[in-house]
């Protein structure tokens, strides 16, 4: 007994402030968030009365909260959508060696390095909602501007001020900026696959549509996994390109659960607050808590 | 005779082989002129918003003609830039008094815990690191609340004190994660003869494991460095424009109703920067980075 311990003691005594500081910063404080949220703390004055889940059912039964559900569902959507389908493309194009890959895979991954912050002050220029056929139209700049003066007038339109599917606005800076990453993820998973694999297909007489979709698409299926869970939980969370593009922070068009937490928070209602911190912290578990267990039986085998 | 036929054949053979290879060729050369005509398509889309960025920071009064929104400049003014900088440089001092610290503390913690889930395994080792790896998934949004009330609790000062702890925290997770895949390349070879000598735990780490850990290390950096310097969710929660980072300053300048555009441009060039040098310089590893924090290896 003595002799374990001093095999594995030190580790664990190494390890301990990490896992203090983790037990106490996540745990913990999920636990206390929770607690919060099944209080009636609506104002900046302390107060402590247990109210069961009133806060989270009269949540649920707000219009305002409701929309910034659907919202949540396009904007992830369009999101995940938009960066698979490039990432992929751009992998796939660039997957035979190519003279000058590395420029454009350098391009393509260029957006991922700065910030929502950074990138939110060009995107409100682009996404600005005036169009040249409006009153003021001649003040019209942005995408509209551009669309109109290459002949593509007819697809001006208002971007993110639409209460229903603007929030599909936001989500296009947001593919310009990770389709790079998935793409980088794509060609890892392009490079992982044995060069035998592919010619063996090939002797079998297999056409490159067979070829790819019962030998390249399988391999990459992993790939495909984290990129999905990777995308989908950032967009659970996107919080930044919102309050960087749309200047008024209490937005209905483009409210998300993220945004409407800060508005919450700001006119100190903790409790709301609290229980839309626990909302979106269940969403991501449903996404991640399969995943980690999948990888973890995927590392053991 | 026999030779004359196979002579025959063989040249029948090739003109119809080089029939079907410059055919083959042609086709090759249309598909690799429409890849590249592709590739450029997508580098002008891509580099569009950066385009915007450029010509309009230098852009004065005499281009307010949103007609000319998407033209180069007809004057190239440097007010937007003084007044960006001017507004910024206060606040950029302050992130990087806040991005390195953090990111050295958080990186040489990851560093030993990586090196203990790898190479120190004990009973339950896998279920601590899948706890600890959750944390890195977790929307903060969840744990906001009480945080700025343990933070305040604590002392922290609001600001540059509280956020380098926040930022130290939260980047445990991924740094753990990609030394743990670092190391795991590590032969345990090295370390139990280090153990066999019989080094301690520490003494290992000092002599096998730090002397080979420079790209583990670079890695790791890059990465929080970038996220910390990008960070706008703890900062909008833990400082103000007067004490907080970058991108808080840069959400003032560029903030409201009324834009000065020029100035916010040039202000988003300027937080971009240093972790575009850093790309540009180390983009190797930044995407090693990116690897390690999705694909476990």
């Amino acid at each position: 007994m003595l002799k374990r311990v001093k095999h594995w003691g030190p580790g664990v005594l190494l390890l301990a402030p990490t896992m203090i500081l983790v037990g106490i910063f996540v745990y913990w404080l999920i636990i206390e968030n929770f607690r919060v949220s099944l209080t009636n703390q609506h104002t900046a004055k302390p107060s402590n009365k247990y109210v069961g889940f009133e806060n989270y059912s009269n949540l649920l039964a707000d219009p305002n909260f409701q929309h910034s559900l659907w919202n949540l569902l396009i904007l992830t959507i369009v999101f995940l959508g938009g960066t698979l389908i490039f990432g992929f493309l751009w992998a796939w194009i660039l997957e035979q060696p190519a003279k000058g890959e590395g420029f454009f895979r350098s391009v393509y991954l260029f957006p991922m390095s700065i910030s929502f912050i950074a990138s939110g002050v060009v995107w409100r220029w682009l996404l600005s909602s005036l169009q040249t056929t409006q009153p003021g139209g001649e003040r019209t700049t942005g995408l509209n501007r551009l669309l109109d003066s290459v002949g593509l007038g007819a697809l001006q339109n208002d971007w993110w001020s639409d209460p229903t599917w603007g929030i599909a606005a936001i989500a296009v800076p947001a593919i310009w900026q990770l389709s790079g990453y998935v793409m980088a993820l794509f060609l890892a998973g392009f490079r992982g696959i044995p060069d035998e694999l592919r010619e063996a297909a090939r002797i079998d007489g297999c056409t490159e549509w067979k070829l790819y979709r019962h030998v390249i698409f399988p391999q990459l299926s992993p790939v495909m996994l984290s990129a999905v869970i990777i995308i989908g939980h950032m967009s659970l969370k996107l919080f930044d390109l919102i309050r960087a593009i749309v200047p008024d922070a209490n937005t209905y068009d483009v409210q998300v659960p993220a945004t409407l937490m800060w508005v919450k928070y700001i006119g100190s209602d903790y409790a709301d607050a609290a229980a839309i911190g626990t909302i979106l912290l269940v969403l991501v578990a449903l996404v991640v808590i399969p995943y980690l267990m999948y990888t973890s039986r995927a590392e053991k085998r | 005779m026999t030779t004359a036929t196979a002579n025959n054949k063989n040249r029948a053979r090739s003109a119809q082989d080089m029939k079907s290879d410059s055919k083959r060729n042609t086709k090759r050369r249309i598909n690799r002129t429409l890849k590249y005509a592709l590739l450029l398509f997508f580098v002008i889309v891509v580099l569009l918003p950066a385009y915007v960025l450029i010509i309009t920071s230098f852009k004065g009064t005499a281009d307010a003609d949103p007609s000319r929104a998407w033209y180069l400049p007809r004057t190239w003014e440097l007010d937007g830039w003084v007044k960006a900088w001017t507004t910024l440089a206060p606040s950029l001092g302050r992130t990087v008094l806040l991005v390195v610290p953090s990111a050295l503390i958080s990186a040489f913690l990851g560093s030993i815990n990586g090196y203990v889930l790898s190479k120190w395994k004990f009973p339950g080792s896998n279920i601590v690191f899948t706890l600890i790896l959750f944390g890195m998934f977790i929307p903060y949004q969840a744990v906001m609340i009480p945080l700025t009330q343990l933070v305040s609790d604590l002392g922290v000062p609001q600001g540059i004190p509280s956020l380098m702890l926040l930022h130290i925290v939260y980047g445990l997770p991924i740094c753990t994660l990609i030394f743990r895949n670092y190391y795991a390349s590590v032969p345990d070879e090295l370390v139990e003869a280090a153990r066999m000598d019989g080094a301690g735990i520490l003494r290992t780490y000092g002599s096998v494991i730090l002397p080979v850990s420079m790209p583990g290390f670079v890695v790791v950096l890059i990465w929080q460095f970038t996220s910390a310097w990008n960070d706008y969710l703890f900062a909008a929660f833990f400082s103000s424009g007067r004490n907080g980072p970058v991108t808080i300053a840069l959400s003032f300048l560029a903030g409201g109703q009324l834009t000065d555009y020029a100035a916010s441009m040039a202000g988003a060039l300027i937080a971009s920067v240093p972790t575009l040098i850093v790309y540009i310089l180390l983009g190797k590893y930044f995407v090693g980075g990116l690897m390690s924090g999705s694909v476990k290896g």
